[in-house]
């Protein structure tokens, strides 16, 4: 069982962070990403070529992390494979003990630098967290039988901040049942989308049955909000939130400020049952907001979660 | 039988920009075809739709399951059509493009799936 399933389904207070994309300079630079989060950080997501830009695979950074003996999330997207391939990462990862998958719909080929390539989503994001039970359960979607089959613990991923907003709990309820036991949530900066999702996801069960980390970035300034709002997919920034870090005599620190905020925000809410961080290489901030929130090492966090209960076996 | 793939293309063609998967599932999608998201997702919205409520990949076009939900609650549709929205719908079979999905409903073709998928468990009971 993963570090992370144990944590979670025990109701111990969770921390995952997104490693940032890796592409040269070897096991090093993956090294260097993951030395100042491996104190504060139950596992790490390998991502899957984010934002449509190719990067070192999945798989590999995965395997990676696994060497460095930190715990992975295998992060697997519908975009750019098949359900032959995506099956084959999973089963792949799994070879060599990666347990934790998440599952994404992914951002479409139209946001990356080669919006000239095929888009597949030969599978959703729900149907790919059904086929990854399946592949925990023993069997391809075939049917054909996987002997002594891997050990999984599935997520996904849901936008509490983006439209339609009060079929987004439905659809986290859709992946829990397909089998996530986890889920991800995107970022975003509407602090009162993600409290009416919590209090839904509390008051449905879905928070008991699933274990859900609202996410929070770490950006380095007002230029970084301006990209999300502009440029990343299902991402919105209120103009006077962007304008409040622009404005500021220190953007870097009123940016973190931000981040401090939410998190705060998001600790309040009932359900909640971790956090995730997307640090965009401000890794050394992870100690500092973290050390903020009063929450202590991963090895120093011991059951019960003030927060969320422990989940309920499905 | 061209004929008939033919017909339904003619009927459904200019009403629900129908693409001819073979598998039909308009009536539990609020009558509105999930195979026109440009990621041809038949599960529910992607976490990439704008503020306006359109679609991340066409950015002048409303986001097709944002329609979805929206005739959901709004149409005079069977309840039990209603209720199978949320249902896991599976994965697309990729041979039944092209074919006609009234001939694959009334044969059972369209609710055939791989034996490594879990059976139709609708999570609610049935009408």
């Amino acid at each position: 069982m993963s570090i992370l399933e144990e944590r979670l389904t025990a109701g111990t207070f969770v921390v995952t962070a997104e490693l940032p994309a890796v592409d040269g300079g070897g096991l090093d630079a993956v090294r260097r990403h993951v030395d100042p989060l491996r104190p504060w950080v139950d596992a790490v997501n390998a991502t899957d070529n984010t934002a449509a830009h190719a990067h070192a695979s999945n798989v590999a950074v995965a395997i990676a992390l696994l060497r460095l003996e930190v715990e992975p999330i295998l992060q697997v997207v519908c975009r750019d494979k098949n359900r032959l391939a995506l099956q084959a990462d999973i089963m792949g990862g799994a070879l060599h003990g990666v347990e934790n998958v998440c599952c994404l719909t992914g951002d479409d080929v139209t946001a990356g630098d080669e919006p000239e390539t095929r888009r597949v989503f030969d599978l959703d994001s729900p149907q790919l967290v059904q086929v990854a039970t399946g592949l925990g359960q023993g069997r391809y979607v075939s049917g054909r039988t996987i002997e002594a089959p891997p050990h999984l613990f599935v997520g996904a991923v849901e936008n509490p901040f983006t439209h339609p907003l009060p079929g987004r709990v439905d659809r986290a309820w859709k992946k829990a049942r397909a089998g996530a036991r986890f889920l991800q949530l995107q970022i975003g900066y509407h602090p009162e989308r993600l409290g009416a999702f919590m209090v839904e996801a509390t008051r449905s069960g879905l928070a008991a049955r699933t274990a859900i980390l609202p996410t929070i970035c770490l950006l380095p300034g007002a230029r970084g909000l301006r990209f999300m709002d502009e440029r990343v997919p299902g991402i919105s920034v209120p103009a006077g939130t962007i304008e409040r870090v622009e404005t500021s005599s220190d953007p870097r620190e009123a940016a973190y400020d931000l981040a401090l905020q939410q998190a705060r925000h998001a600790l309040d809410l009932p359900g909640v049952a971790g956090l995730h961080l997307v640090t965009f290489r401000r890794d050394d901030a992870v100690a500092r907001l973290l050390t903020d929130l009063s929450i202590p090492p991963h090895a120093e966090r011991l059951p019960p979660n003030a927060h969320s209960p422990a989940l309920v076996h499905p | 039988m061209a004929l008939l793939e033919t017909v339904e293309h003619a009927v459904k063609g200019p009403i629900w920009d129908c693409r001819m998967c073979g598998q039909c599932v308009l009536h539990s999608t609020g009558m509105t075809c999930p195979m026109t998201c440009p990621k041809t997702l038949r599960n529910g919205p992607c976490g990439g739709v704008r503020e306006d409520g359109n679609c991340e990949v066409v950015p002048t076009m409303r986001c097709v399951w944002l329609k979805a939900y929206d005739r959901k609650e709004r149409l005079p549709l069977l309840p039990s059509w209603r209720r199978h929205f949320d249902d896991l719908r599976p994965p697309v079979d990729n041979r039944l493009k092209g074919t006609s999905s009234w001939r694959n409903l009334v044969t059972g073709r369209d609710r055939e799936t791989p034996d490594g998928w879990p059976d139709a468990a609708p999570h609610v009971a049935e009408v």
